[in-house]
């Protein structure tokens, strides 16, 4: 009994450590946190297979908010229950409220200043090699065969080239899938 | 009553906003400058600027930022709550779902397809994002060697911003 209690508590703090740090890092939304919970979540904690944080994504691309939050709920649900996915989400919206909540109360202008122009220079194509990597890891996982490819390709170019909404290109794709890959 | 206000502007955001970050960005203006003038034009653009360079998704920082300009920290607790809601509520009942049928043939059939669109998708942001991130030489560089640094060096993401920050700091100042 007790040391039941105890490994749940040393997960729950592991879900609060984990996020905790997720949260304070997620710049430059969506796409390009995912190699971090990738590195993370997958590799480093063994909370989810390669093929279920694919599954995860795909799910967040058709429900509403962030990616991080997202996965916070995803992840501390499967981990350790409802406790664990309010740990969790709590743990990873923590650290850019208390940051806005001082940024907010001392009105600082720091977008203004240069240094800080420069250093998100850098940080911005950090961002979309963040979202290159993403790209390769996921392709791995996701591209399988020609017909995902096409799949894959037919997305970019509907949704690129014919501004179609991503949520219809989506929903193609899934019955495409049912079609296919029976 | 101004809390419940900011509870229900930011529920609403919480559910319409799919596809994360810049598509939220016309909801939260016509909601918090449009309609509540609670932030002015300019401080709607600073705030998007803002919330480029601080941790956390851009819904979240405007929520905490407006909640807290409206109505002091209760109201960006409220605002930033009522955000994740939705999220939240949604996800703890994908999951359930999820967990249990998505091992049946026609499931992964269908997920095999939507994955594969998702890697597009994925492809059209960098398409985009490189068009305004990557503008000179020495952007287009660090983007490069930070590919090859985390995909085949495994340099961990975080450092890889930390190195990017200076690398910035020291090229484009």
């Amino acid at each position: 009994m007790g040391s039941h209690e105890n490994r749940r508590s040393r997960l729950l703090w592991s879900l609060f450590l984990e996020f905790l740090k997720l949260g304070a890092f997620t710049f430059g939304g969506g796409y390009a946190m995912i190699p971090l919970i990738e590195r993370e979540i997958v590799r480093k904690r063994g909370w989810l297979s390669s093929e279920d944080f694919a599954d995860l994504v795909a799910i967040a691309e058709m429900t509403p908010g962030s990616l991080i939050i997202k996965s916070s709920t995803f992840v501390g649900k499967r981990v350790s229950g409802i406790l664990g996915s309010v740990i969790a989400t709590l743990a990873v919206t923590l650290p850019p409220f208390l940051v806005f909540l001082v940024l907010a109360a001392a009105f600082l202008r720091i977008v203004d200043f240069p240094v800080t122009q420069s250093v998100f220079k850098g940080v911005d194509a950090a961002i979309v090699a963040l979202v290159v990597t993403a790209i390769l890891s996921l392709g791995k996982t996701s591209i399988s065969d020609k017909k995902t490819l096409l799949i894959a390709t037919g997305t970019v170019i509907v949704v690129f080239v014919f501004g179609v909404h991503p949520i219809f290109a989506l929903l193609a794709a899934g019955v495409a899938g049912l079609v296919l890959f029976r | 009553m101004i809390l419940w206000d900011l509870f229900v502007t930011f529920l609403k955001i919480g559910i319409f906003t799919f596809g994360g970050g810049y598509a939220m960005i016309p909801l939260i203006q016509s909601e918090v400058v449009d309609g509540f003038r609670w932030l002015t034009m300019k401080q709607f653009v600073d705030l998007v600027a803002l919330a480029e360079m601080t941790p956390g998704p851009l819904a979240l920082n405007s929520a905490t930022f407006v909640g807290y300009l409206v109505a002091g920290l209760p109201g960006s607790v409220m605002a930033t709550l009522a955000l994740v809601i939705p999220s939240y509520a949604v996800m703890l009942a994908v999951q359930a779902v999820y967990s249990r049928i998505k091992d049946r043939p026609l499931v992964r059939a269908a997920f095999k397809g939507i994955n594969a669109a998702v890697l597009g998708l994925i492809v059209v942001a960098v398409l985009s994002l490189g068009r305004t991130s990557i503008v000179d030489w020495g952007t287009a560089l660090i983007a490069l060697v930070l590919v090859i640094a985390i995909a085949r060096f495994r340099v961990h993401p975080v450092l890889a911003l930390i190195a990017a920050g200076v690398a910035g700091f020291l090229l484009f100042r």
